[in-house]
């Protein structure tokens, strides 16, 4: 028996939509199957994993929190595919971006006033930024691809951050622990709710679903960048400037990696410390492919990560699953994703004996 | 004049760093000289280091522990060979998805095996290693897959350069299409390019952590995967060149090292940095020239092949 695929004469539209759904489906069954093999209760741990959270309020506001840096690292990373431009190091970005808003809080100190929590979102976007510049300028200007580049430099600045909060910036009062001072209310995101830890950054991570729709959908960059990802030779032809593009896209999701970073460490985080992110530049990955490239689809894939973060929270206190456990379910994710998205293109068929041939 | 048991003692490290980078290189360079992007090594690098780790510990016996590693990034190739060979998906997104499950999925499997204690591979063959003379002891860290790494690159040149199946493999990787027509079996041959790339990454992950280290502890890999992909590239998909390359990078591992040793203040998380800006480094030398590249890069790699279109 083999499998053989048969083009389709027109993409199956449909599929485009319904494949992540087919993909959190099987996912969630292999994720049964591994729970079994762990010695879980499959059917507890999916609860678990996936409807105890949006049980209570506490949890809706906990999934808000975790969506925000999934969202505007998405985001981004999703412009650049759309532009055949890879930039797989959000993580990096993202730990610049927190390394210069939180050195900004740190330089401020007591002082400043409402003027620190601006700087501190001003120099986190400018920190991502720049830090997608090198691999931008690599690219354009020496042809590095952009996927090492970025992701090397993604454990530079992981160790950068490790340097400081073991060095230079580590608080003198922390009893000598990896970690900064704590920023001060002034140098803190405002909460959203009271008791709980979402702030105002979930909104900033709102308003980028519309902006970057309205960006890729209505304007002429946008046009540009869909052109040079769809047909790279038309893009050329039509003068639109190939470095241009690269530019602007690792630009612009450097600069949302960075908005995340920030927004991390002056909120939930409230400090430097050499751990600020459980992987969410490598899972907003994952995100953009499955929320199609598009904002919209992006904001609800974000939930979804999301919601596997927290539920991995609860696997691992109620369950005693480890928090690798996460990891696997994400690739899951992507595998089947990437696995249904075939048929957009393709019909399979189970050819019985190999070598008859189909017209 | 230095002492002659430093510069042994640096050589060796050196040829220790490097072995992972030229086993995991290896493999990736046959699997792209047959057409295929595989960006999963670093995936499958882990998944090796903690199941060969995991197979020593329950049998007692490394050789099995390497056999099992291998298995396992063969495996995982195969899933990789399953997603891109015969469903035709994109295979940068596969590769990546296989490096974030790899990530995941050796974290999951050693989570028992954290800091469990092990015996080195090169004390395993030699009990008396802590005995002998400072010279002598250097020798024998030359273990078996350190030997492997210096002969591996001369028999994969061989086999693409003299061997029918390479010359195949390579034609393959030029142009599926006229490959196909001649009647060679594009997608066995790519599968079969890929599982020896996963079996390779494998070995290079079980080196890490039966005999580098020695010990299992998540994400120990540390981006050589991602490194050794660099070195395909910088070698320009030719083997020696290739652990010419590795060798160049072992030295620089090891140079944060030997930094500290010279008693010359550098912060340890800015020398750990060295090596990941090496390899952004040798990347911008080597693609400046995009002639060069684009004359060696396998003309069909990246893309998949239909046989109808």
């Amino acid at each position: 028996m083999q499998l053989k695929l048969e083009a389709r004469p027109a993409r199956l539209a449909a599929m485009v939509w319904l494949s992540p759904v087919v993909a959190v489906v099987l996912s969630a069954v292999a994720a049964g199957l591994l729970f079994a093999l762990l010695g879980r209760d499959p059917l507890v741990a999916l609860y678990t994993l996936f409807i105890a959270p949006l049980g209570t309020v506490m949890g809706l506001t906990e999934l808000g929190l975790k969506a925000t840096p999934l969202l505007l690292c998405a985001v981004g990373i999703a412009i650049g595919c759309r532009a055949n431009v890879w930039n797989i190091g959000a993580e990096g970005q993202f730990t610049i971006g927190a390394i210069c808003g939180g050195g900004v809080a740190l330089a401020f100190g007591e002082s400043g006033g409402a003027l620190v929590l601006p700087l501190m979102l001003l120099a986190g976007i400018a920190g991502g930024a720049l830090w997608a510049a090198i691999p931008a300028f690599l690219r354009t200007k020496y042809n590095a691809h952009e996927i090492l580049t970025t992701l090397m430099l993604s454990y530079v600045a992981v160790q950068i951050l490790g340097w400081l909060v073991h060095g230079p910036w580590q608080d003198p009062e922390g009893f000598n622990f990896p970690q900064t001072r704590q920023f001060l209310p002034h140098a803190t995101l405002p909460l959203l709710v009271e008791g709980a830890r979402l702030n105002i950054g979930a909104l900033f991570a709102l308003a980028v679903v519309p902006l970057a729709a309205v960006l890729l959908g209505r304007t002429m960059t946008g046009y540009r960048i869909r052109v040079a990802g769809l047909a790279p030779g038309a893009a050329r032809y039509a003068g639109f400037s190939a470095a241009g593009t690269v530019w602007f896209s690792l630009l612009l999701s450097g600069g949302l990696a960075g908005l995340a970073g920030i927004c991390e460490v002056a909120g939930p985080v409230g400090q430097l410390q050499p751990i600020i992110s459980p992987g969410y530049g490598y899972a907003a990955i994952i995100v953009a492919f499955l929320g199609r490239l598009n904002p919209v689809g992006i904001l609800f894939a974000s939930l979804l990560m999301a919601l596997i973060y927290l539920g991995g929270e609860g696997l691992q206190m109620d369950l005693q699953l480890p928090p690798a456990a996460t990891g696997v379910i994400q690739g899951l994710l992507l595998f089947f994703l990437l696995a249904a998205d075939v048929l957009i293109l393709y019909r399979p068929r189970l050819v019985l004996k190999p070598g008859v041939k189909h017209a | 004049m230095p002492d002659p048991g430093i510069i042994l003692a640096i050589l060796v490290a050196t040829l220790r760093a490097a072995t992972p980078l030229v086993l995991a290189g290896l493999g990736e360079l046959v699997t792209e000289r047959s057409g295929v992007l595989n960006l999963g090594i670093e995936g499958m690098m882990l998944v090796g280091a903690a199941v060969g780790f995991m197979a020593t510990v329950v049998t007692g016996n490394p050789a099995l522990g390497m056999i099992a590693a291998m298995l396992a990034g063969a495996a995982m190739a195969l899933v990789f060979g399953f997603l891109t060979l015969s469903l035709l998906a994109n295979q940068v997104a596969t590769g990546l998805a296989l490096t974030i499950f790899g990530i995941g999925l050796s974290a999951l499997l050693g989570v028992d095996y954290q800091s469990h204690p092990i015996t080195g591979l090169a004390t395993v063959i030699s009990p008396h290693l802590s005995e002998a003379s400072p010279a002598v002891q250097q020798l024998l860290l030359i273990d078996p897959l350190v030997m492997v790494a210096v002969v591996a690159p001369f028999l994969v040149h061989w086999y693409l350069t003299r061997a029918r199946g390479g010359l195949v493999l390579r034609a393959v990787g030029e142009s599926h299409d006229v490959a196909f027509a001649l009647g060679y079996p594009v997608i066995r041959i790519r599968y079969f390019a890929v599982m020896f790339g996963g079996a390779m990454s494998g070995l290079a992950g079980s080196y890490l952590s039966l005999a580098y280290t020695p010990m299992w502890t998540e994400n120990m890999v540390a981006g050589r995967g991602w490194i050794a992909l660099a070195l395909v590239v910088f070698s320009t998909w030719k083997p020696i060149m290739l652990a010419l390359g590795a060798l160049l990078f072992g030295f620089v591992t090891i140079a944060q090292f030997q930094v500290e040793a010279l008693g010359i203040d550098i912060p340890p998380q800015l020398l750990a940095t060295l090596p990941y800006l090496a390899t952004i480094a040798v990347l911008v030398l080597i693609s400046r020239d995009t002639t060069r590249t684009k004359l060696n890069a396998p003309a069909a790699l990246g893309r998949s092949f239909h046989p109808s279109t």
